[in-house]
């Protein structure tokens, strides 16, 4: 199954409900995608854009201006070691020969039994803690060879199931708007006057 | 040392100083509603409310709080350029935090989502700002969870959406997550984002966001660590908000410093006086090079910025000096490198990062930054020649043509060439590209005059032997 | 006031133009226009600025970067892409300057560095900005030693258009062209940065009407058309303009031969047309002039089918046929049908022949799927009126399948929110998603849905928001043209100053009507041209350019028409359905084969060019007609073109002004409306009690049909969808049968057989078929007599 479930169009309707444009919810509906595929497929890519109002080429052309987003299977940890300059300079780059040597695989690939997947990743914000990585966009800081193995073992053996989930999910909590609470998008064509908080112009002045 | 690490927060450091923005850090639960509210959480925003917009704004303007993203523009004053009377009109927070060296926002975000949701609020309604969409990097998964569970927090004890706090004051906010693009971080490009498409940036001039932003209408693009301090600011005052810190840029800010220092990690010291001595050698921040190394360079404002020398090390922390000096205090990011740094392999880092991250929009900047990636990249490895080095300055006057800023050096007798640049590019990627090379090449020129070929040709027939003999 | 005296003597101030701006250009001053870019004002000012991604007729993206120069606005000079930035009082502009050169040379190569150099067997080449702007703004020669990027060579990425992304500068030019011209996003940037690409979605091919555009806008090799891929070399080709004929917007082109073959049209840039812009099906019918089916010869019927014969022959033949024709039943026994797909010069002879020389009024430029001809006597909006009007009113067909380039246009006015659209169809359209309202009525209501409409509040309060425009035509040939007229009178008298923009689309049916191949007094309109000849009143019938078997809606009637006619001519440049019936048919030159002038739907005259030789010894219609004149003892007075078109401009009620001179100096062609034209007469439309059972059908053009033009070039003829029946995906379950089976669709006259098919551009309750397509013939099941057609469907 690749276009989106009847629980996930559900929340990709919701999602739509809090934009002023369906078109905007794109990028939020691919990681919907995503976290239900595991990847994002062109039946969700097709399915997307019947939701959003866009062609699928519209859609395929956001999709992969983005990083983040994959379009062939990628197993169920994604580990990225960063590669820009703090963590460069601070052996991130040893770091990555030390993961290849121990996964037997090379930076882009994934372990033949489809556990993890090794990628190079620019800056991820957390630079004095060098060098880093992302297990599923999941930090670890100030990585040794050693910690790096201790955790290639947790993730094989299950142990941080419960922290980090599998590959697609980011956030595990969403935002949601109760509806007595929420002020609701307009289409903005159709907002014409200030909202009723907003003192007359003449006032501001 | 004297400056606190919490093992709650890696990566931040605090100190004897005052805290504007990471007050809450010290809680193990900085980020629930319960720890916001008995820590005058949403009192900055009961404030804000008892007075008028006009009231608020003219505060904001008056404490001249400045943009943390990277220019630097007083936060009131680019509220105050949206056209009065267009509807509807939005704040679009960025919280895409991209680039290198650094990161603050991220700790914001995770530490203290309700500062920022109210820091948001206050800044929608002294600017009337209709809608707010709070654009959050899609690789920060724990931002992301803190700040929803934050805003469902808030939502459901009535301080966002419909008649927050009882008052007619109603506003939105709706979380936004990105998908990896550092260019996203660029306000036109992300306004590109949340429109759901390529993030691409658009032409400004003509028009700004201020003018014409998100789906054609006013909208103001505010960095995260910048809304955070509107709340403190509200409780206290712009009198007590710019007693700190200098005339030009009061206030404290956040500064990650990262690479060979002893105790790297994330500051709020206050803006505008703290010197980078103080900051690289202070027992309070980083406490000297690691071992006790020579310091060799460092890169004072994030990626993007020229390099600086040990010969700027007494400037302060200070927007306008720094970009007289040659380069630019950007988004608060010290990258360190000390005498055993391989500086055409560092430089090749970030000519890498921007190059891999151009949108590919301008010429000069999706042909210009790979091209110059390869050369540098040969070079590293050994495999340069002299006229590659002459290639790379000229690769780089094709996306900045004319004088390039950089640092003044003692060592080599060269003055500063003071910020900014001529580009041919629409926004600083390109350019980006081009500054570590240029810093690089130079102030140290000789590090890669080392690594050329030893060889001027390369023998053709010589399949037989390694086509690179050093 | 004393000074009133003085005041009067006084020489008036000169008003200062306020849509003037002073501004100064290589040094020089110069008045731009406000709201000007930056790059058009330095090229009127004589300083061409280099560009990549600049089009004049799309949104500026400053992507490519090439068009920077310094501008002062009092800060020093800054480097800016001059095609972003309007003109602003007291601006110093310079193109040349050393930063601008190397800004500008710098690009440059950074454009060579990934392109393959490929020049010498590429299609572009010769006329190819990029190489072209290599020699006159870069730097001579690249410094670029890396690898090259490297991607599959040309994929294809439409039955029409290749992609070569390694020749692709990324400009943006086609991928904004397909979203915001055409509304066809279906080429799009993929991936970023530097691999950046443009790309189709895997099995969603860029099948827009409009892609040929974006070869001809690509500044570079990258697209390139299969009709024309290494046919020639630019330098060999030799172009004249000339208006497209292939639908009736009137679209400026240029014909591009080489060796005497038409190879290429190319859209010329009319700016109240086109604006550059073709369809495909324009823009690649040149196909068909070569076709090796042309007739060549005059052909006259024997016992042994058709011989080819000498002219001399042949117009004897017809023009004794005619002679006997009219001793057998009188000139008002002969009738003639056609003359819209000639110039306006071929109609005006047939039109005095069949009337002043012949002598009959049984004269039809349209087959029984247009509208009375007293529509054109409405006062008649321009294309420019309707695609900056307030208000535009549909009461036509699907214009993106008939009038494509009106399409372009007037949702170029609903996006770029000038004008608000109110459409009234039996089915949706392409322009329903750009519509502010879109009402559906059932077949033969209009004039009901209209009514009900008018009385809308906020429909009123819209339509007296500002000017009104209606464009009119047949939306459905399954209904007769009454309900149309019906409505269409319901509207003029709400709103008596609206204007009116017919939607007829054969090629010069406007010029056809309007120069006198239309019903003279008492004579037949073509239904009754046809019914007659079905009743065997007609002696001869005479089809110049009109093929009744395949264009006449009612099937059964166009058969009978012809059989019941007694004896037949033909002109035309194939051998179609009806033409291999005729006793004698002579060959037509074709379009680019011969000049004259066309007449677009506003009226608008324009020039058609001569471009290469006839096929064989095929010869423009006016000459046909004027041959057979001077046998029946007329000389028309034709010895040239010219001499006709000065004798449409001297004798021509509303085309005095399409004088040589007047065309020679507006390549924009002049506007010639006819004044005096019977009004329109509203006909009582009578609709029969519906059956529960039936749907009632909507039949409607596509743009690609089996019509000749199509089917005979190679490159089209594919593209026709084929036949079926769609109905509303919520009626499948009452047809009973599943999408794809076959099922009979029949009326009381006839039973068809076609695929059914769901569309939900279909009302719910009616069907559709798309009409002249292969299969089965819905033309079988249409009544001409009836309002409209109700049909079962059923399964096999
Ligand atoms: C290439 C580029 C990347 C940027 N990245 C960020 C970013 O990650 N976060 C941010 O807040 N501002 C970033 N900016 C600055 C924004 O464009 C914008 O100026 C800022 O968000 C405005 O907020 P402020 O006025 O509160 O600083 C970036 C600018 C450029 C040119
Ligand atoms: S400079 Fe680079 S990243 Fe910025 S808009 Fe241009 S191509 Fe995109
Ligand atoms: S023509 Fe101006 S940037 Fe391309």
């Amino acid at each position: 199954m690749s276009r989106l479930s009847e629980d996930n169009v559900r929340i990709a309707q919701e999602i739509i409900g809090r934009y002023p444009r369906a078109r905007s919810a794109t990028i939020p509906l691919l990681h919907l995608a995503q976290q239900q595929d595991g990847y994002v497929t062109n039946e969700a890519i097709r399915h997307i854009g019947e939701l959003v109002g866009a062609t699928s080429a519209e859609v395929l052309g956001t999709a992969t201006f983005y990083e983040m987003f994959k379009f062939e299977p990628v197993g169920k940890y994604l580990v990225n070691i960063c590669r820009t300059m703090s963590c460069a300079l601070m052996g991130g780059d040893e770091l990555m020969h030390h993961a290849e040597h121990t996964l037997g695989i090379k930076a882009g690939s994934t372990t033949p039994d489809g556990l993890i997947t090794l990628e190079h990743a620019e800056c991820q914000a957390a630079c004095t803690e060098a060098p880093t990585l992302q297990v599923n966009y999941r930090y670890r800081f100030r990585v040794t060879p050693e910690t790096f193995d201790a955790l290639i073992e947790d993730l094989r053996a299950g142990r941080l199931d419960s922290e980090i989930p599998p590959h697609g999910t980011v956030a595990r909590i969403r935002q949601r708007i109760p509806a007595d609470r929420g002020v609701g998008a307009v289409a903005p064509e159709d907002v014409t006057t200030a909202p009723a908080w907003m003192p007359a112009p003449e006032a501001a002045k | 040392m004297t400056g606190t690490t919490y093992s709650h927060v890696p990566g931040y450091v605090a100190g004897d100083r005052p805290q504007i923005v990471t007050s809450r850090f010290q809680y193990d639960d900085s980020y629930t509603l319960e720890r916001a509210v008995a820590t005058d959480g949403y009192a900055g925003l009961r404030a804000a409310l008892g007075r008028s917009a006009t009231e608020v704004h003219d505060e904001v303007k008056t404490a001249t709080v400045l943009g943390r993203g990277g220019a630097g523009f007083p936060a009131g004053t680019k509220w105050g350029l949206t056209p009065q009377a267009v509807w509807p009109r939005y704040l679009v927070v960025n919280g895409d935090e991209s680039e290198p060296g650094t990161y603050k926002d991220r700790l914001l975000m995770e530490r203290d989502p309700h500062q920022l949701i109210e820091g948001c609020l206050i800044a929608c309604y002294a600017a009337g700002l209709s809608q707010c969409f709070l654009y959050i990097r899609g690789e920060m998964a724990l931002a992301q969870e803190r700040v929803a569970a934050a805003l469902n927090e808030a939502y459901a004890a009535g301080y966002v959406g419909n008649n927050i706090l009882g008052s007619d004051f109603s506003v939105d906010i709706v979380l936004h997550w990105g998908a990896g693009a550092y260019v996203v971080g660029e306000e036109t490009a992300l306004i590109e984002s949340l429109e759901g498409n390529r993030g691409m940036p658009r032409l400004k001039p003509p028009f700004f966001p201020a003018a014409i932003g998100l789906y054609g209408k006013p909208t103001i693009v505010n960095n995260v660590e910048t809304l955070a301090n509107l709340p403190w600011l509200m409780r206290n005052g712009a009198a007590a908000y710019t007693a700190i810190g200098s005339a030009t840029s009061p206030g404290t800010r956040m500064v990650a410093v990262s690479g060979h220092v002893k105790r790297p990690g994330v500051y709020e010291i206050i803006n505008g006086t703290t010197t980078f001595r103080d900051l690289l050698y202070n027992d309070e921040f980083c406490g000297g090079i690691r071992d006790d190394n020579e310091l060799k360079a460092f890169v004072p404002g994030g990626g993007s910025a020229p390099w600086f020398l040990p010969d700027q090390l007494d400037l302060p922390f200070e927007g306008r000096l720094i970009g007289a000096a040659g380069s630019m205090a950007g988004s608060g990011a010290v990258m360190v490198m000390d005498h055993t740094t391989d500086i055409p392999k560092a430089a090749l880092t970030l000519t890498r990062f921007y190059a891999h991250e151009s949108c590919g929009k301008c010429t000069p900047c999706r042909e210009g930054g790979t091209w110059l990636m390869r050369i540098l990249d040969r070079v590293v490895a050994g495999q340069g020649t002299a006229r590659d080095l002459d290639q790379l300055l000229e690769v780089g006057a094709t996306i900045c043509p004319g004088d390039f800023p950089h640092a003044s050096s003692e060592r080599l007798g060269i003055a500063a060439v003071p910020f900014p640049y001529k580009m041919t590019t629409i926004c600083f990627v390109g350019p980006s590209a081009y500054t570590p090379v240029h810093s690089a090449l130079t102030l140290f020129r000789d590090e890669f005059e080392a690594k050329l070929l030893k060889r001027t040709f390369i023998p053709v027939t010589g399949i037989h032997e390694p086509a690179v003999a050093q | 006031m004393t000074t009133t005296e003085s005041n009067d003597l006084e020489v008036p101030a000169v008003v200062p133009d306020p849509n003037a701006v002073s501004v100064v250009i290589n040094g020089k001053q110069f008045t731009a226009r406000k709201g000007d870019l930056i790059i058009k004002a330095a090229e009127d000012a004589g300083a061409y600025i280099p560009r990549f991604c600049y089009h004049e007729r799309m949104s500026p993206v400053g992507m490519c970067r090439m068009c920077l120069v310094e501008v002062d606005t009092g800060r020093g000079p800054a480097l800016m892409p001059s095609c972003m930035f309007p003109v602003a009082p007291g601006m110093v502009v310079s193109t040349e300057s050393p930063v601008a050169k190397a800004a500008q040379e710098g690009i440059i190569e950074l454009l060579l560095a990934n392109h393959p150099l490929d020049c010498p067997v590429c299609d572009k080449g010769g006329e190819c900005p990029l190489q072209d702007q290599s020699f006159s703004h870069g730097p001579g020669e690249s410094r670029y030693i890396e690898e090259k990027r490297h991607y599959e060579k040309p994929i294809p990425i439409s039955d029409l258009v290749f992609l070569d992304r390694e020749r692709c500068i990324l400009c943006d030019r086609c991928t904004r062209f397909a979203d915001e011209v055409a509304g066809d996003a279906l080429i799009h940037f993929t991936s970023r940065g530097n691999t950046t690409q443009v790309n189709t979605f895997p099995d969603e091919p860029f099948s827009s009407y409009f892609s040929g555009n974006t070869v001809q806008i690509c500044p570079v090799g990258a697209l390139t058309a299969k009709p024309y891929r290494f046919k020639a070399r630019p330098w060999d080709l030799q172009e004249a303009e000339s208006t497209c004929t292939t639908c009736s917007v009137g679209c400026r082109t240029a014909v591009q031969s080489s060796r005497d073959e038409v190879l290429r049209y190319q859209g010329v840039d009319s700016d109240p047309v086109n604006w550059g812009w073709l369809c495909d099906k324009g823009r690649f019918g040149f196909e068909s002039i070569a076709s090796d089916d042309r007739l060549t010869t005059p052909l006259v019927r024997t016992a042994e089918g058709h011989q080819a014969t000498s002219w001399n022959s042949a117009s004897a033949s017809a023009a004794q046929l005619i002679t006997e024709a009219i001793a057998a039943g009188g000139a008002s026994s002969i009738a003639v049908l056609g003359g819209a797909r000639g110039s306006n010069e071929d109609a005006f002879a047939w039109a005095r022949l069949a009337h002043d020389v012949i002598g009959t009024s049984n004269v039809s430029a349209q087959l029984a799927d247009g509208l009375p001809v007293g529509v054109l006597g409405l006062n008649r909006a321009t294309i420019d009126q309707a695609a900056s009007a307030t208000t535009i009113i549909l009461l036509a067909p699907d214009l993106k399948e008939e009038l494509p380039v009106l399409y372009l246009r007037l949702r170029d006015a609903a996006v770029k929110h000038r004008s608000r659209i109110i459409e009234f169809a039996p089915k949706a359209s392409g322009l329903t998603r750009y519509a502010w309202r879109t009402v559906f009525y059932e077949p033969g209501s209009q004039a009901d849905a209209v009514g009900a409409a008018l009385a809308q509040d906020d429909i009123g309060a819209q339509l007296a928001k500002g000017d009104v425009v209606i464009v009119v035509g047949r939306a459905n040939l399954a209904e007769s043209s009454a309900p149309t007229i019906a409505a269409l009178q319901a509207l003029t008298t709400a709103l008596p100053g609206a204007a009116v923009l017919p939607a007829l689309r054969r090629g010069n049916v406007m010029g056809a009507i309007g120069v006198g191949m239309r019903p003279g007094k008492g004579g037949l309109d073509s239904r009754g041209i046809l019914n007659a000849a079905a009743d065997g009143k007609i002696e001869c019938l005479i089809l110049v350019g009109a093929d009744p078997l395949a264009d006449v809606p009612d099937a059964d009637l166009a058969r009978r028409a012809l059989a019941g006619a007694r004896r037949l001519i033909a002109v035309d440049t194939f051998i179609n359905q009806s033409s291999k019936l005729a006793d004698v048919v002579f060959p037509a030159a074709a379009y680019a084969e011969k000049a004259g002038t066309t007449t677009n739907i506003e009226g608008r005259v324009t020039t058609l060019a001569h471009k290469v030789t006839v096929t064989g010894t095929s010869r423009p219609d006016w000459m046909i007609a004027a041959d057979l004149a001077l046998r029946l003892g007329t000389d028309l007075g034709f010895t040239n073109i010219d001499d006709v078109t000065a004798a449409i401009a001297a004798n021509v009620d509303g085309f005095e002004s399409m004088t040589a001179e007047a065309l020679a100096a507006s390549p924009n062609g002049v506007l010639c409306v006819p004044v005096a034209v019977e009004p329109v007469i509203a006909p009582a439309v009578v609709l029969a009690d519906r059956n529960a059972y039936d749907f009632r059908l909507v039949v409607s053009r596509k743009l690609y049909d089996q019509a000749i033009g199509t089917a005979t070039s190679p490159s089209l003829a594919t593209l026709a969808t084929g036949g079926a029946v769609y109905v509303h995906p919520l009626d499948i379950a009452r047809v009973g049968s599943a999408i794809g089976a076959s099922v009979k669709v029949s009326t009381s006259k006839a039973t068809i057989v076609l695929p059914l098919a769901a569309d939900d551009a279909v009302q719910r309750g009616s069907a559709w078929i798309p009409f002249n397509q292969h299969g089965a013939n819905p033309g079988d099941l249409i009544d001409a007599a009836a309002a409209v057609t109700d049909v079962r469907i059923e399964s096999l």
